[in-house]
C-alpha cells in the first residue's frame, strides 16, 4: 500500500516547467517582433482589400515573415492555453483529454494558415 | 487533488485586495485566451479567404465590416494591445524588477491606459482613412 505522498516524495517536479516557461517567453518575443512588422506593413499598404493582400503575400519578403508569424504565434498560444488548462482542469483524465484536443485544434488551425500563405505565395497570379 | 486538509496552505493565498496589478494580471490571461481562440480563428479565416478566391474574401470582408464583426475586431485589437503591453511588463518582472508597490501599480495602470489609447488611435486611423 502506497500513500499519495510516498508516491511523489523524492520525485521532484516533472522537469519540464522551466523549458515551457522559457519557450513561452521566447515565442512571445518572436510574436511581438513579427506583429510589429505586420502592423507596420499593413499601415504602409493602407488597405486590406483582396488584391493588396494577395499581391503583398506573393512577395518573399512578406510571405516568409508571415509564415514565421504563424509559427511563433500558434506556438506561443499553444503553450499559453496549456498553462490555462493546467490551472483549471485538475482531474488527470480530463486534463489529458483537454490538452490533446487543444493540440489538435492548434495544429489544424496553424496548418490551414500556413497552407493559405504558401498557396498565395507560390500560386500563379490570378 | 491529494491535499491533506490538516496541513495549512500558504497564508498569502487568502490575503489580497483588488488593485490595478491584480486586474492587469487577470486581463493578461483573459486577453491571451480570447486572442488565442477568437483571434486564431478569425486570422486563419482571413488567410484562407485570401487563398481561396475573391468571392470568399468578399464574404469575409462582409462579416468583418458588419457591426457584429466590428465589435469583435475592436475587442481583438484592444485585447492585443492590452496583452502585449502587459506581456512587456512581464519581462520586466521576470528579471525581478518592478515589484515596488508604487511602481508596480503605476506600470499596471500604464498598460490599461496604453491599451485604451492605442485602440482608440488605431480605430480613428481606420475610420479617417475611409
Ligand atoms: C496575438 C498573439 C498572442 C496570443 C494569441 C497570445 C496568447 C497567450 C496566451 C493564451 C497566454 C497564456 C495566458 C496565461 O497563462 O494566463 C499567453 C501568455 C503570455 N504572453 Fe501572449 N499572446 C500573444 C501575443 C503576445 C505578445 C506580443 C507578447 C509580448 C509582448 C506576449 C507575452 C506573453 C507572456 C510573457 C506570457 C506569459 C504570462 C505568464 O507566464 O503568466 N504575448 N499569451
Amino acid at each position: 500500500m502506497e500513500t499519495p505522498t510516498a508516491r511523489v516524495r523524492g520525485l521532484g517536479s516533472a522537469q519540464e516547467g522551466a523549458e515551457h516557461w522559457w519557450t513561452e517567453r521566447l515565442t512571445s518575443i518572436a510574436t511581438f517582433a513579427l506583429f510589429v512588422w505586420a502592423i507596420i506593413s499593413v499601415v504602409r499598404m493602407g488597405s486590406l482589400d483582396y488584391h493588396t493582400v494577395t499581391e503583398w503575400l506573393r512577395e518573399p519578403l512578406a510571405a516568409v515573415p508571415m509564415l514565421l508569424l504563424i509559427v511563433a504565434t500558434f506556438w506561443h498560444l499553444k503553450l499559453g492555453l496549456q498553462v490555462v488548462v493546467e490551472d483549471y482542469v485538475h482531474e488527470e483524465g480530463n486534463k489529458f483529454f483537454t490538452i490533446a484536443l487543444l493540440n489538435f485544434f492548434v495544429v489544424i488551425a496553424a496548418a490551414f494558415a500556413l497552407f493559405a500563405v504558401l498557396k498565395i505565395a507560390l500560386g500563379t497570379p490570378g | 487533488m491529494h491535499r491533506n486538509p490538516d496541513r495549512p496552505l500558504s497564508p498569502h493565498l487568502t490575503i489580497w485586495k483588488w488593485g490595478p496589478h491584480m486586474l492587469v494580471s487577470i486581463l493578461h490571461r483573459v486577453t491571451g485566451t480570447g486572442l488565442a481562440i477568437v483571434g486564431g480563428l478569425a486570422f486563419t479565416w482571413w488567410l484562407m479567404a485570401a487563398a481561396t478566391s475573391e468571392e470568399a474574401y468578399r464574404y469575409f470582408v462582409s462579416w468583418a465590416t458588419h457591426w457584429t464583426g466590428l465589435i469583435v475586431l475592436v475587442g481583438l485589437s484592444w485585447a492585443f494591445f492590452q496583452h502585449t503591453l502587459s506581456g512587456l511588463r512581464h519581462y520586466v518582472m521576470d528579471i525581478g524588477a518592478g515589484f515596488e508597490l508604487s511602481g508596480n501599480k503605476l506600470w499596471a495602470m500604464a498598460t490599461l491606459a496604453g491599451s485604451a489609447v492605442l485602440t482608440a488611435l488605431l480605430w480613428l486611423y481606420i475610420l479617417m482613412g475611409r
